[in-house]
């Protein structure tokens, strides 16, 4: 035997043939997931609506919806993965007005707008990795953190517009296109939204890095003690959020053809939402995009539904606020029965 | 006899969904004695004493109290009736101070508008006289949790029960706290209260309670007084078989090896530890010994690289290793299990493959780090139908196995990386004697296959009949060694905690 080579009987054995779960456990999982319960509640206001309004089900307003949706749920996927590792951002919605205002300013001082969208998307990955920098160095809350961002970054834009926004009327067509576009039938905001949504799900189902994630929100001492650099992963994830606030901030300025100073105010609240909604835990260690994503396009769909139904609008956020509560009350319940 | 019955329950049960948790139990409590009940984990005990104490109403079953049939609706209620409960979790409020934290219950209940801190202070001061020597102004935070632990004691005690009920008091304690609070113990039952006393310490039901009642999967077993059983008799009792060893045979002279696994030369951070070299040896279990806050832990965690920044040469089968992360040493094959399972060693929200395989996921993953979880659960089967672990299956959360199988699931997570050194920080802390047993033996044959086992404890008889040789620690240092037949309490205790001025700390 070789130095320090060992031998145990307590070792991992090889084992042939793995058998496959039944179809009716993988059911029975399939009916117990959060995302399960979404789709059907989702479904069933669509057959509701489709009976309740002649233009609900029209391709027109699907668009319009997904629209609505599909720029946000970039920074939604930013937050549920943040809220996984154990943190929380309040600035989402002053970083992605700021990435407008920043790439807008440089587009108007005449640089090339993709090379300015780079630098607005740079910028904003730079103010998550201040506040990563604050929490796991200084080692205050994400919460007081990113509170004080929200409040600077907001000012920000502001100052740099003098709160008037800027007109881009001059933006190239290209650019403009990946806001305004088509691909076919399908807007290029929502094949991006897709492939963001799809590929980050798949890397925080199944790759190493993102279980990390999962293991520091989930217990971040556990996870220290099990030879995780814990504070490196709250770094990265406070990072990417505002990264991808930052390039949601790019979109939206590509779609409005403008950047917009006051744009996304109150908008971590329906981001937080959502993601609660779709099953993140705001003590970390559980969520997933799918869900999250569902949220979204829930809230999205209640929202359009109520416009439709001709609803006034402060009815809407008692509307959204319910739902949230009755969420996270279900979510509760189910869960304490479970356990 | 009759008369001096204080409590007496009959014929209760109790199910959580489809698990039944107690089955028609009988108990039986006289005033004036202090009344141990043994049980192995998930045996009931903590079930039938949440009902006595009101937290869980029975399904079935009659409580009396002084003959009087009772329902007891609420903790609130329990204390009117008498009853006093120390959990085993901790549960004090960190930043106010002990004082408060004393008085909690009573203050909630006075009806007095404003606080009267002096008094508090005052009093607080008067019941902690007898049990430590804790300052009643400070915040609990800056107490350790031996401290703390006697402050849950203490608050208990405001409570002028006739029914005291302790959960494993002295998990977290030294020897030294632990016979104080014998002692208080015994003065109680003199005056009469009826003690219920939870522990897995067979040595200590034997030298201080008047009667066993044993407890299996839900049933009630017996109830026998101490002066006419033995531990081997409550034992087999509590497992249902006899087990003949409580621990496995040592190292025989034949296996002593002279390979050094691992050699430390001078590790200090500095602060709490200083100057500690010792060799690991093939084959031996090496057991470090010493009072709470010696400075075990902190040494074991320098060497991992956990905590604190540690100067000092690590040579690991004669390659000495650099600074570095935790991760490092990992990847060199030294791990370290924690102390604390449910607070730093397990992920209790997440599944038994995800936590075994959480030390090094990479290593079911493809080259591109994408996770392949079907071997990740065959590496979780595999390890954990080694270790015995008793599960439905590996997709099953780590909150809901017993104690045991989740510190079986903790080993696992070690040994998945297929470590040349273990570092076991109390590895049977709050684990029932038939796990405790089987964890010994799996710690054995790790060792005899040439794995580097070395183990903390704060349980004497654990150290001495697990280990082949023990380091006693006392403030930082390395204060002496002892192996073969100079093993014993007293030579531990002795250097444990005699300083070098001679003078005995506490």
């Amino acid at each position: 035997m070789t130095m320090g080579e060992t031998v145990t009987t307590y070792g991992i054995q090889p084992k042939p043939g793995r058998k496959r779960a039944s179809l009716a456990s993988t059911a029975g999982r399939l009916l117990r997931m959060r995302e399960t319960g979404l789709i059907l509640i989702i479904a069933v206001l669509f057959v509701v609506m489709s009976f309740a309004s002649p233009y609900f089900l029209t391709w027109e307003n699907m668009r319009a919806m997904a629209m609505a949706f599909a720029v946000e749920g970039i920074v939604v996927v930013g937050m549920t993965i943040l809220l996984i590792s154990g943190g929380i951002d309040l600035s989402v919605g002053s970083v992605t007005a700021l990435a407008m205002v920043i790439a807008g300013l440089l587009f108007l001082s005449g640089m090339d707008p993709w090379l300015a969208s780079a630098i607005a998307i740079v910028a904003c990955a730079g103010i998550g990795a201040i506040m990563g920098f604050f929490v796991t160095k200084i080692g205050l809350h994400h919460f007081i953190v990113s509170l004080g961002v929200m409040v600077i970054a907001r000012g920000a834009c502001l100052l740099g517009t003098g709160g008037r926004p800027l007109g881009l009327y001059s933006l190239p067509p290209e650019f403009k296109f990946i806001g305004q576009g088509s691909i076919g039938p399908i807007p290029v905001v929502i094949v991006i939204f897709v492939v963001v949504v799809v590929a980050f799900d798949f890397m925080l189902r199944r790759t190493t890095m993102f279980r990390k994630v999962f293991y520091t929100g989930s217990n971040e001492k556990a996870a220290a003690y099990s030879g995780i650099r814990t504070k490196r992963v709250i770094f990265l994830t406070t990072t990417l959020c505002s990264a991808l606030c930052g390039v949601a901030g790019v979109i939206y300025m590509a779609r409005f053809g403008s950047a917009q100073p006051t744009f996304g105010v109150g908008m971590e609240l329906n981001v937080i939402a959502a993601a609660v909604i779709g099953g993140a835990s705001l003590s970390g260690g559980t969520g997933t995009i799918l869900g999250a994503i569902l949220g979204t396009i829930l809230l999205s769909v209640v929202s359009s539904s109520l416009a439709l139904l001709d609803v006034s609008v402060y009815w809407q956020d008692i509307i959204r606020g319910t739902i949230l509560m009755t969420a996270v009350t279900l979510d509760h319940y189910f869960n304490k029965r479970r356990g | 006899m009759q008369t001096d019955l204080i409590l007496k329950i009959d014929n209760l049960s109790k199910a959580f969904g489809a698990v039944q948790a107690l089955k028609g139990v009988r108990f039986e409590l006289r005033k004036g004695e202090i009344h141990a009940i043994a049980g192995e984990n998930g045996a009931g005990k903590s079930t039938l004493m949440k009902i006595i104490d009101g937290i869980l109403r029975p399904d079935k079953g009659q409580i009396l109290i002084d003959g009087k049939a009772v329902t007891i609706p609420s903790p609130a209620e329990a204390q009117q009736i008498g009853i006093g409960f120390v959990h085993q979790e901790i549960a004090l409020c960190p930043d106010i101070s002990v004082a408060e934290n004393i008085f909690m219950s009573v203050t909630n209940a006075s009806r007095a508008f404003m606080m009267n801190y002096s008094d508090l202070l005052e009093r607080s001061g008067e019941i902690l006289k007898g049990l430590a020597d804790i300052d009643p102004s400070v915040p609990v935070r800056k107490l350790s949790i031996s401290q703390q632990q006697l402050v849950e004691i203490a608050k208990a005690l405001t409570l002028d029960c006739r029914i005291l009920i302790l959960d494993e008091p002295t998990a977290a304690l030294t020897e030294r706290e632990a016979q104080a609070l014998f002692e208080i113990m015994r003065r109680l039952a003199d005056r009469g209260i009826a003690i219920v006393y939870i522990s897995h310490r067979m040595a200590e039901i034997f030298d201080n309670c008047d009667r066993v009642t044993v407890m299996r999967d839900g049933h009630y077993i017996t109830t026998m007084n101490i002066a006419d059983t033995t531990p081997e008799q409550v034992v087999a009792a509590m497992v249902g078989r006899v087990i003949d060893k409580l621990y496995p045979p040592k190292q025989s002279e034949s296996e002593k090896s002279q390979e050094i696994v691992l050699s430390v030369r001078d590790l200090g951070d500095g602060a709490l530890y200083s100057g500690v070299s010792f060799d690991l040896w093939r084959g031996e279990i090496l057991g470090l010994g010493g009072l709470i806050g010696a400075g075990r832990s902190e040494i074991v965690k320098g060497v991992c690289r956990l905590e604190g920044n540690a100067n000092g040469d690590v040579q690991l089968h004669g390659r000495t290793l650099g600074a570095g992360h935790y991760s490092d040493r990992i990847k060199d094959g030294i791990v370290y299990l924690s102390e604390d399972r449910k607070g730093d060693g397990l992920f209790l929200d997440m599944s038994i493959a995800v936590n075994v395989s959480a030390l090094d996921v990479e290593k079911v993953s493809s080259a591109i780090g994408v996770i392949n979880d079907d071997e990740e659960a065959d590496c979780a089967e595999s390890l954990g139908s080694s270790l015995n672990l008793k599960c439905n299956s590996v997709s099953q959360l780590v909150s809901t196995l017993s104690g045991g199988n989740q510190q079986k699931v903790a080993i696992a997570k070690m040994l998945f990386v297929k470590p040349k050194v273990i570092f076991l920080d109390e590895p049977t802390r709050g684990v029932d004697v038939g796990a405790k047993a089987e964890i010994h033996r799996i710690l054995r044959d790790l060792a005899r296959d040439g794995v580097g086992i070395v183990i903390i404890s704060s349980e004497l008889p654990e150290l001495i009949g697990v280990c082949d040789r023990v380091l006693v620690v006392r403030e930082g240092r390395i204060a002496g060694e002892v192996t073969g037949d100079r093993m014993t309490e007293e030579n531990i205790m002795y250097l444990a905690s005699v300083s070098s001025e001679g003078a005995v700390l506490s």
